[in-house]
């Protein structure tokens, strides 16, 4: 019996079998492609500018060489994800024209700004770990190309989570206006990381065909879940509290039980009404505009160089004849 | 039909317009740098692998680049560039043409042959 492509497809993904650029796909598998790594390197791009604000006022000359070094993989990482998406047949500068015109979204998390030296810390220890998490999975993602990027970004995202509980630990054991600080960091940044795991299941419309693809292979609450599970005991370490009244032990079930998400926020975030969403597109435009002469510049001398090679090939020519 | 889709899930934010992946998305920019794959050598003795692209205007851009991007931690001690447009693939339709006659000559692997017990060590 004939089968359709679509259902060849399905068997191979059924199968464990990655799909590669040039094979067969649907288009709406293609599309959400697409669309999640772009938005996934848009986040490793944007995701650099809270951070880029503590580079020249960090406390010592080696947690500047940390951040910078942070913050340069966070390029590279966006580097490798671009790179994936345009497999699929989207070029960069589409990409880059969907992030800045607004049109493309990235992580929301971004959008809150980073007020003191602690929030290194705590971006580094939660909104990192929060990334990790949900990462870690997308390195068996069904899509190749996407997969192949996430082992690279797994492997070096491990030292962004470490240097930040470390950064916070020394905070912890500081004066009492460094715990004051280490303390109110993870207050600000505790309830936007729970919500980086996207909507509760039973909104999460998309979920159902993207486990079916295999593109995801866990719902975002059981995500979450671990998330809460994990935190909840290295803050214990940390000798510091989670902001969340309701956070307690549930021996029935095995798992922290947490208090309620305010999805309000999350709407009005990524809608455009966060603390800093213009602020953040603003500085990527302007820093795409100012480097527009840089990019022509660059294109020119090659163009200049190829054509001097031609010219120099040319002449060898007509000596030898 | 376009599909509008708003709740979704980690490294997808979904967005209020449309389909993000739907426009233009076939047309490369007549400004964009070329593209160019990058192979490392991860140490000497063993051969150089693909591990990814990039764009840059010409060559020693791409090798800086490359440095930078693919082997911040001592992954490599040689790169290869090669244009992208320079490589020719094989076509995955054509994998069952192209790769098939190889399955049914099985007298090609060593397992083939039927050897008496008191050979040894071939």
């Amino acid at each position: 019996m004939e089968t359709s492509l679509e259902e060849q497809f399905q068997q191979k993904i059924d199968q464990e079998h990655k799909i590669e650029p040039k094979d067969w796909m649907p288009d709406k598998y293609r599309q959400t492609l697409i669309r999640q790594i772009s938005q996934h390197a848009h986040s490793e791009v944007v995701g650099m500018l809270p951070e880029g604000n503590w580079i020249t006022r960090a406390p010592s000359l080696r947690r500047k060489a940390i951040l910078l070094a942070k913050i340069q993989d966070e390029a590279g990482h966006g580097l490798y994800l671009y790179s994936a998406a345009e497999t699929l047949g989207i070029s960069r500068d589409e990409m880059y024209h969907q992030l800045h015109s607004g049109k493309a979204k990235y992580s929301s998390i971004f959008n809150y700004p980073t007020l003191t030296w602690a929030d290194m810390g705590a971006i580094g220890w939660l909104v990192d770990g929060a990334a990790i998490m949900n990462q870690v999975p997308l390195c068996r993602t069904s899509f190749g190309p996407y997969a192949r990027a996430m082992v690279r970004v797994c492997k070096e995202e491990s030292f962004h989570q470490r240097q930040g509980f470390e950064s916070l630990w020394v905070l912890s054991k500081g004066t009492d206006e460094q715990k004051r600080m280490c303390q109110d960091a993870i207050d600000r940044w505790w309830w936007p990381c729970l919500m980086m795991f996207g909507p509760p299941d039973d909104e999460s419309t998309n979920t159902i065909q993207s486990m079916q693809w295999k593109i995801k292979r866990f719902s975002n609450d059981a995500l979450r879940q671990k998330f809460v599970d994990m935190i909840a005991e290295q803050i214990k370490i940390l000798g510091m509290k989670l902001p969340d009244p309701d956070l307690k032990w549930n021996e029935e079930k095995k798992h922290y039980d947490y208090g309620k998400i305010n999805w309000d926020e999350f709407w009005q975030v990524l809608k455009g009404n966060g603390p800093c969403n213009k602020e953040r597109l603003d500085a990527r435009r302007k820093a795409w505009d100012e480097g527009a002469w840089v990019r022509e510049a660059a294109s020119a001398y090659a163009e200049k160089k190829h054509t001097n090679q031609l010219n120099n090939s040319n002449k060898v020519y007509e000596n030898v004849h | 039909m376009k599909t509008f889709i708003r709740k979704m899930f980690y490294g997808d934010y979904g967005e209020e317009k449309n389909n993000a992946a739907e426009s233009n998305s076939t047309n490369a920019s007549k400004n964009e740098w070329p593209l160019w794959e990058v192979f490392i050598r991860s140490k000497q003795g063993l051969d150089h692998k693909h591990v990814g692209s990039l764009h840059a205007a010409d060559a020693v851009m791409a090798l800086e680049n490359a440095r930078d991007v693919y082997t911040r931690r001592g992954e490599g001690v040689s790169i290869w560039l090669v244009e992208s447009k320079n490589i020719h693939a094989s076509n995955p339709d054509d994998s069952a043409a192209l790769f098939e006659p190889a399955n049914d000559k099985i007298y090609r692997h060593p397992s083939f042959y039927e050897l008496p017990d008191e050979l040894k060590h071939m």
